[in-house]
This record gives C-alpha cells, structure tokens and sequence, in this order.
C-alpha cells in the first residue's frame, strides 16, 4: 500500500499562547513546535500496516523550513519520505488543495490525517481532502484496518461507535486509541537524516477564510471554596446561584 | 439568499443538538434579514419533524429515503450542497457533531465555501464579508474569521447555544430527493454500537471526571453513582485514559474531546494545562482536590480541598436529599 500520512507543525501543548502584530499574528518567539499529536497517531498508524513490509510512507506538511525539523522527526519515527510544499498554511483550503494536488499525481491507497490539529482546531482538511480527489473519507476513526483492498473502520458517534468500511482509496482522519504512539529509536534519528525530503512549489490557490485579530478568552471568576464539611452548601450554590441543578 | 440547517436525528429521533443548531440558524437568519430552511437526512416521521415549529422553523426539507437510513459521508454532503444550491442558501449551518464534522468540510469544499468549525457568536456581515468568531488553540485563544467566500459554512458546538423555543405554527414540510452516483456510496455502515445506559459526553449537560487522584479503576463506582444521581456522562484525564483505567472515548482535553457542559465536576484532576483546554468553555466549573495548590482552582467557580473518597460519597447523599430520592 501507499500511504500518504499528513502532519501539521503544531506549538507543543505546554506551549503559552501570545500574539503579535496587534494581536493578527501568533507569536512563536520561544515556541517549541512539536508533530501535531494526532498525526503522530496517524503515522503510528501507518507504522503499523506498513509492518507488511509492502508499503511505503510518504509525510507531507504545508509550511516553510522551519517545519523540516518536524518532518524529520516523522521520519525517524518510521516514515519512508516527506514532502514541504513551501507555502505558509493560509487556512484548511488552502492546505487541503496543496495536498490533494500533490496525492492527486502520485496516487496513494490510503492518506491519514490527525482528526484535528491542536492550533487552529478545525478538523477540516481530511473532508476536504476526500471531496477533491473524489474518495470517501471518515473524519474521526477510532480503529482502522485493511483487508483486500477494503477498510474497516470504527468511527466515533455520539454514545458509541459505527463500524463500516470503506472502499480504498480513503482518506481518514485518526483519533486517540486507534494505534499505539511509536517513539523514534536511535537507528530511526540516523537513518532519519539521509531519507528523501523533497521541496515543492505550492499550487496557486486562494484561501477561503482569514483570521483578522486574535483575543484571550474572558477570565472566569475567582473561586468560591467549600469547606468539605458543609456540602450542602456546594448543592445549594449549584441550585440557586449557578442555576445548573 | 436564505440560511439551510442540517437537522440530525438518531435512529429517527431528532438530537437535542438540532433544536439548538435550529435556534441558531433561526437567530443567524434574522442578523442576515433571510429565512432559514431545515433538510432533515433519514428516516424521521413527520410528527417528530414538526417539532421544529417550535423553535422558529417553517420550512423543512425532507430527504428521506431508505438509503440514507444510516449516515453515509458523501452521499449526504451531496445532499446538503444540493438542497443549499436549490435553495440559493449562501449559508449553511450544521451542528458540530461527529457526523457534523465528517459533513461540514464536504460540503464547503463542493461549494467553496468558507468554513468555521465551532462558532462561538452570530455571523455578522460587513460589507460582502462575513465575521463570525470561534475558538483556537484548543480554547486557548478566540479567533475573529472572516469568511471570504460568498458562501459559508458554519458549525457551531453542541452545547454552545441554547435551544430557545420560538413557536411559529405550521410548518410546511416538503419531500426532498437527489439523483446521486453510485461513488456516493463508498462507505458503508454494518454495525451501530451504542452504549445505551450511557449519556453521550459531548452532548451532555453535566459531566463529571475524575483523574489520577481515584488512584485506580477499581474506585470509579463514586464516580458513577454521582454521574447517576446528576444524570451526567463521565469523563477523564489524559493519564487516566492513557493507563486504560477508562476508554479514551472520555478522555477530556486539548487531545481528547472538548467539552462545554453547563456543568464540569472535576475529581482528583490537577488541571494541567491540556486538560483545562478541552474543559474552559463549561459554564460552571467544580473542582474537588486534596492539594488545594492544584492549578484547576483558579478556573473554577466552586472549589473543595480535600479528600475525594470522602467528599464525593456525601455530595452524592446530599444531592439524593435535593433531589428528594434516596
């Protein structure tokens, strides 16, 4: 099988968000940039049915050179090549159009995506995706596995799951649980370093959407606290001051 | 130019998340001086579809088939960009649910439209643009969009906007239906698993977590029973989860599900800062913990320092007393 596996360069979670430029741009002074974690369980995951020994992995990123840091860590955790396409990430269209181009002339069994990247939260580019290239597409898979040319897959419902399958070529956007983190190994660092890492221009393709200016949630209140032995008080305040019982 | 809601049922049920998508889509139809339409996908009877009228709408557009009995991605996304294209709908609006995420990409990439997930206010236009503002860095920052298209699709959270009755008497539900291809149908669903006696995390309105501090597995039958008494759905922390002491399905947090209850109660749960990512945006915010340096205090609106396995068995009996059962 070819896989496509799709990684964002994404603030790690400890990561304090501040902005710049009148709070239009975020500030990455001092950001450590980490593989967003849900495309790391999209690459696990590709690691995984790679073990057949007849596939091979392909990562790709939309973002400037300062994400080949990222790619190469992808690499090192298992994937066979990667791929920048030199364009900043304008917004989810815009990324989406990059990739579908690229999967588009090379032609690729299945692409995974994270379900969502941990900065912009959209959880869109994988539907893009499927909607430009024409293939189906599942959004959060719990568990995915493939068996002649078909996918299993379980994805997450309100209350419960819905297993289905999917014709491939898919594209799925992958949650937690859905294949064990791998973490590179010292063999993985080296070999990291002379695998195949192609540049290439962006397609020209306009965004759809464009953030103006940034702002920091309302601060909540401070706290009331309860002494342990008056619980009575808590249900009470819950009832007639929160009004939420 | 009107406004199209998607309206999503349950096994012909419509979800409580419709009614507040619905009031949404009626409230964003009067900021855009237009009429919003509803297009109900699946099997839903008419009586249950003129519930609707309760909350402001007075056109539905009915797709239902036996096809579409069970939730296929590309075949309703077509459905929904069809009916937004019959309907001249430069806004389309869906609930931000798990098939609402699957379908709201879809659908804008068919009509290049721009696209905001969880919409936290109203659109409001300026100009040929439109604002809308939502939330980014997993609740860590709000975003103000402008969405550049002449078309847009929006989701909002459920949970986020109330479901705010409007009644508006009759309403006139027309039988919708699309030619669709074949490739349409390239999924398709062979089992539905749904834990009944279970209330759905991101829908519901009251959750209770619980973190390392229950120490094992073995000592989430408090948390149970006080998810019981509440009628909320339980949830967890990334470690607790991690350590499959509880499925992943409940992790909470910036890498788990985001949530926004009107009412959180965290158990033994420090408040790191992934966690609280997935958490801000809950209306009312208990916290119960034996250090009382824990970080998750300074977010909360109620705090009690001390001992879960204490605490938690009393507040059960003093909810029971409130609730006058027990």
């Amino acid at each position: 099988m070819k896989i496509l596996v799709c990684i964002s360069h994404v603030p790690d979670t400890t990561s304090k968000i501040t902005f710049t430029d009148g709070n239009t741009a975020f500030n990455t002074a001092g950001v450590q940039f980490i593989i967003n974690p849900y495309d790391e369980i999209a690459l696990s995951k590709a690691v995984d049915l790679a073990a057949d020994g007849a596939s091979t992995i392909t990562v790709i990123t939309v973002g400037d050179a300062s994400t080949e840091a990222t790619l190469r860590k992808a690499l090192a955790i298992g994937a066979d090549s990667a791929v920048r396409v030199d364009a900043q990430p304008l917004d989810a269209w815009f990324v989406a159009n990059q990739i579908a181009a690229y999967a588009r002339a090379n032609s690729f069994d299945l692409i995974l995506t994270g379900r969502e990247s941990i900065d912009y939260n959209g959880g869109q580019v994988a539907g893009m995706l499927g909607e430009l290239l024409g293939l189906p597409s599942v959004s959060i898979a719990k568990s995915l596995s493939v068996e002649n040319g078909q996918a299993r897959v379980e994805r997450e419902i309100e209350g419960g799951k819905e297993i289905i399958t999917a014709s491939l070529p898919l594209v799925a956007g992958t949650a937690e649980g859905v294949a064990e983190p791998k973490i590179a190994n010292m063999r993985g660092i080296m070999s990291a370093r002379t695998k195949p890492l192609e540049v290439i221009a962006p397609i020209a393709v306009e965004p759809l959407t464009k953030i103006e200016v940034y702002d920091t949630p309302p601060a909540r209140g401070n706290v009331k606290l309860i002494d342990e032995n008056n619980i009575d008080e808590l249900v009470n305040l819950l009832h007639t001051e929160a009004k939420v019982i | 130019m009107s406004v199209l809601v998607y309206i999503e049922n349950t096994d012909g049920q419509l979800k409580k998340s419709a009614f507040e998508v619905a009031s949404y889509a009626r409230d964003a139809a009067a900021q855009l001086h237009t009429d919003v339409v509803a297009l109900s996908i699946g099997q839903v009877n008419q009586d249950e579809l003129q519930k609707l009228g309760q909350y402001g709408i007075s056109k539905i557009l009915d797709a239902n088939t036996e096809k579409l009995a069970t939730f296929v991605n590309q075949a309703y996304a077509s459905i929904l960009a069809g009916a937004a294209q019959k309907e001249n709908a430069h806004t389309v609006i869906l609930s931000n649910t798990f098939s609402g995420k699957a379908l709201a990409p879809r659908v804008a990439a068919k009509l290049k439209a721009s696209l905001v997930s969880g919409a936290i206010d109203l659109p409001k236009v300026e100009g040929d643009t439109m604002g809308i503002k939502t939330t980014t860095f997993s609740n860590k920052a709000i975003a103000s969009v402008s969405l550049q298209s002449p078309t847009r699709v929006i989701t909002i959270n459920p949970n986020a906007y109330p479901a705010k009755e409007q009644p508006n008497g009759q309403v006139q539900i027309e039988s919708y239906s699309a030619d669709l291809p074949g490739s349409d149908f390239g999924t398709m669903v062979k089992e539905i698993v749904r834990a009944t006696d279970k209330i759905s995390l991101p829908e519901a309105e009251i959750v209770v977590s619980a973190g390392r501090g229950l120490k094992g597995p073995e000592n989430w039958g408090i948390i149970e029973e006080l998810a019981n008494v509440l009628g909320a759905a339980t949830a967890c922390s990334k470690p607790v989860s991690d350590a499959g002491w509880r499925p992943h399905a409940e992790h909470v947090g910036q890498t788990g599900i985001v949530i926004s209850p009107k009412l959180y109660i965290a158990i033994g749960i420090s408040g790191a800062i992934q966690h609280l990512a997935g958490v801000s945006s809950s209306k009312t915010i208990v916290v119960i913990n034996k250090d009382p340096e824990a970080p998750f205090f300074k977010i909360a609106d109620y705090g009690i320092v001390g001992d879960a396995f204490v605490i938690v068995p009393k507040l059960i009996a003093a909810l029971k007393a409130h609730k006058g059962i027990g």
